[in-house]
């Protein structure tokens, strides 16, 4: 399977009456994107208002709470549209050609359930443990209807962000892109023959899955109710794979990592050189025991049917997700194939505690994203794009954390993408 | 009483019962009131014998 | 005004003589001596070498008391801004006493102080005490020891927020540090896998912990006339969470009073935890704190009593220590108000 992905560089957001992408610039009417966000029913029933916002890099703008990040692209052409299964129909993605908006992305916000939701920071200490304070983000406040369950309103706001990814991604059609870069993944025999001397790695990507409000879905499936399984590299970055996802902010994946997933771009960009990638490996993180034993056993099961001599775990979220990750390693190691895996740390304040709440001593080769409890303490900055009503109650914050002087006193945790368990930051720990 | 039961074995738990799930680890929503009721008592029951149950190692008590 | 430092070095490194001067007891020299010429050059006038004290190995190991005792006397003394011992190397006896009056001097007069040697010199055991710079195992490698050791130890006279370990040259004494690497963690992902593939050296970023272990309790003999207790960490709270439990790594534990409470229901009751869906604790609190169920097996007789208060927390991120302080605490409030047995749930 191949895919080309033309990259179209943005480097600035306007709102204007008419929606176009003209040299670097997205101009965008909010009345249009909300029109279209609204023509659906649960957003209609459930979302009282949406507004929109821009918030730029170095800008001295605070968005919060914010519930998912999505980057516009669009397929222009092959089989299938983006976010299959929730915005497009089923079918498969992942070859012929999207084009990307890079160097943008829609925030969701508003508040949603009460203490889930993360802080980006366009300018200051916290926006140098965020992704997206390098971004240009058409940010879209959302309101609940009254009395709306918060389950309902949590699929009425995702649906709403991918609406208006797929609205801006349209306007990215037409456009030539700035670079263009293909990749592609092999038949198992083809890669087999092509590549003899190269070891075989994979990527098992575990998925949120704990329940309602932590969830994650795969064309459209809820991956509670899945089977470990096998998916091309390439679907995901047609948005096959979205964030349901209110846990910590930190450490979710938010639909923005799942199309532009670093452990898939680094092991494509080794690909055919060091060695041969040749697929990768979702896996689910339930709550019941029976579920994680199974989905385990499964990954352990794939990676050696697909005689794999190495595998990534990357892991989301923390606590009983770290046994996910332990289990997984454990299996995988016992069935021959070496693996490395991601994850991040609550060593506590103070650093001096255990950072995992499982361990085996299979799992000796961690990368690290960091110490999600260090304090952070977060200036004051000129304009809040959502509201600061839940600074105190978001995970990482505490009663007191928003300060008289507005400033802001909280864990690394309460900033969205800080300890990434997908590798995509600089940031870690020792 | 715990649902990730080798999260307990990993931290050092003596007596452990293992339980429905994380959300609900003694309760099942899908249950009637009288079922899950029913449930919670067999579970509570379990960690009742394994208090009065000696143990040299760690052990989990299957329900 | 530069700071003022005491260098602790062993007759070898004072250029006295190897093994056959290594009884030599301990003597106070005014400035630096040895190493401590390469310390001074690299601060520039920042800090200043005023005394070096030099003490033979073998004197060490076997009058340790005393030779503590000594230098102890003469650094109360002078009375520096640091004290620097060392570096040691792979020197097995000179990294025993440079550790070990490195920590007298921290623990008894409350002054900064650094060494430094190899990882598995024996001095090294005490890394988790006080900081020690990792060094090559023999003195070639002073070159790289003393700037770092300098470095740090501008740092420690400063004030100055200390880097992680792998930045700052010390070895890893417990405590996580964040930092920012010239990498993003998929990037080393990859290059750590190649190694282990290709049985190449790699380094782990994070060793995995071992969790300490208690003697199980004997059995409860007589559940009937027993007192049982109920905690959580599964963050169940009276409605409003009166105490401001955090959702996510937990500062406190709650304890509140259930006598006269059948059950716990969901206009008293709650719960406070931010990493599971809270839709079905909040239905039926009991879900998680069973007091339903031992209500019941209290009037059946099954157990003696339910005791009066319940303790709770939030699992949720929550470092270790906190919930050992947390557990550490009401175990004793529990024993001290005559309870027999715990059930502790967990989400």
């Amino acid at each position: 399977m191949k895919l080309e992905l033309g990259f179209i560089e943005i480097k600035d957001i306007q709102f204007s009456n008419e929606s176009k992408v003209e040299n670097g610039t997205l101009f965008i009417n909010a009345d249009a994107v909300k029109e279209f966000v609204y023509q659906d029913d649960d957003v209609k029933a459930c979302v009282k208002s949406v507004s929109f916002d821009i918030a730029k890099p170095g800008e001295s703008v605070r968005i919060t709470p914010v519930k998912d990040v999505i980057e516009p692209r669009v397929k222009v052409e092959g089989p299938g549209g983006e976010f299959p299964g929730v915005i497009a129909k089923v079918d498969t993605v992942g070859s012929g050609k999207t084009h990307v908006l890079r160097g943008m992305a829609i925030v969701t916000a508003g508040p949603i359930v009460g203490f889930q939701e993360g802080i980006i920071d366009m300018t200051g200490p916290g926006a140098d443990y965020t992704p997206f304070s390098k971004l240009n983000n058409l940010v879209m406040v959302c309101q609940p209807v009254e009395g709306v369950h918060q389950h309902e309103y949590e699929h009425a706001v995702r649906i709403a962000g991918l609406r208006a990814a797929t609205f801006v991604g349209e306007l990215g059609r037409n456009v030539t892109p700035d670079e263009s870069k293909t990749y592609e993944t092999l038949g198992i025999r083809e890669g087999l023959e092509k590549y003899p001397n190269l070891p075989r790695v994979g990527y098992v990507h575990m998925l949120q899955s704990q329940g309602l409000l932590h969830d994650t879905y795969v064309y459209g499936v809820d991956a509670k109710r899945t089977l470990t399984t096998i998916i091309y590299p390439t679907e995901t970055m047609d948005g096959a794979i979205i964030s349901g996802n209110c846990v910590s902010a930190c450490d979710k994946n938010t639909t923005y990592h799942h199309q532009n997933n670093p452990v898939v771009a680094d092991l494509f960009e080794q690909h055919g050189k060091t060695l041969n990638y040749v697929c990768n490996i979702i896996t689910n993180e339930n709550v019941y025991l029976a579920d994680k034993q199974r989905s385990s056993d499964w990954s352990a099961k794939l990676c050696r049917l697909l005689d794999l001599d190495g595998v990534i775990v990357s892991q989301e979220g923390f606590g009983n997700p770290d046994t996910d990750l332990i289990m997984n390693t454990k299996k995988i190691e016992q069935v021959g194939v070496k693996t490395t895996i991601i994850t991040d740390e609550y060593a506590g304040q103070d650093g001096k505690s255990q950072s995992l709440a499982d361990a085996d001593p299979l799992a000796d080769a961690v990368v690290t994203g960091g110490n999600a409890n260090m304090p952070i303490v977060l200036p004051k900055l000129d304009k809040v794009i959502g509201t600061l009503d839940y600074v105190d109650k978001i995970a990482g914050g505490h009663a007191g954390s928003l300060r008289p002087d507005g400033s802001i006193e909280a864990e690394l945790q309460v900033i969205t993408g800080a300890t990434n368990e997908m590798g995509f930051n600089r940031l870690s720990a020792r | 009483m715990c649902t990730v039961t080798p999260i307990s074995m990993t931290v050092g738990a003596n007596r452990i019962v293992p339980t429905i799930a994380i959300p609900h680890p003694l309760g099942n929503p899908a249950l009637t009131p009288e079922e899950e009721y029913a449930l919670r008592k067999k579970l509570v029951s379990r960690a009742l014998e394994a208090l009065t149950t000696e143990v040299k190692d760690q052990t989990i008590f299957e329900v | 005004m530069s700071y003022r430092v005491v260098h602790y070095i062993n007759q070898f490194f004072a250029q006295i003589g190897g093994e056959e001067m290594a009884h030599i007891a301990p003597e106070l020299r005014e400035g630096a001596v040895g190493p401590g010429m390469a310390l001074n050059m690299a601060w520039k006038g920042e800090a200043e070498i005023v005394n070096t004290i030099v003490c033979g190995d073998s004197h060490f190991a076997e009058h340790e008391k005393e030779a503590k005792a000594q230098i102890l006397a003469w650094v109360k003394e002078i009375n520096p801004d640091l004290f620097i011992a060392g570096p040691a190397f792979n020197a097995g006896r000179y990294g025993y006493a440079c550790a070990n009056v490195a920590l007298a001097v921290k623990e008894e007069l409350g002054i900064p102080v650094l060494t430094g040697m190899y990882e598995e010199n024996p001095g090294a055991d005490l890394k988790d005490k006080l900081l020690i710079v990792a060094t090559t195992n023999n003195a070639a490698g002073m070159r790289k020891a003393a700037p770092t050791m300098a470095k740090l130890a501008l740092k420690l006279l400063k004030g100055e927020k200390l880097g992680a370990s792998c930045e700052d040259g010390y070895m890893n004494n417990g405590v996580r540090v964040n930092f920012f690497e010239k990498e993003r963690g998929s990037e080393r992902a990859v290059k750590m896998l190649l190694n282990k593939l290709a049985d190449k050296p790699f380094t782990t970023e994070y060793p995995m912990p071992s969790f300490d272990r208690v003697a199980p309790n004997p059995a409860v003999k007589d559940l009937s006339h027993a007192v049982v207790a109920l905690c959580t960490s599964g963050g169940i709270v009276p409605k409003g969470n009166p105490d401001h439990i955090e959702s996510s790594s937990a500062s406190h534990y709650g304890e509140y009073c259930i006598a006269g409470v059948e059950s716990l229901t969901s206009d008293k009751y709650e719960t406070a935890h931010g990493g599971y869906d809270p839709v079905y604790a909040n239905e039926d609190p009991n879900r998680v704190l069973p007091v339903d169920v031992l209500r019941e097996f209290e009037r059946e007789g099954r157990i003696g009593k339910l005791y009066d208060y319940f303790y709770t927390t939030v699992g949720n991120g929550t470092a270790v220590a906190n919930a050992k302080k947390f557990a550490a605490e009401y175990a004793q409030k529990l024993k001290q108000a005559g309870v027999n047995a715990v059930i502790m749930t967990s989400t």
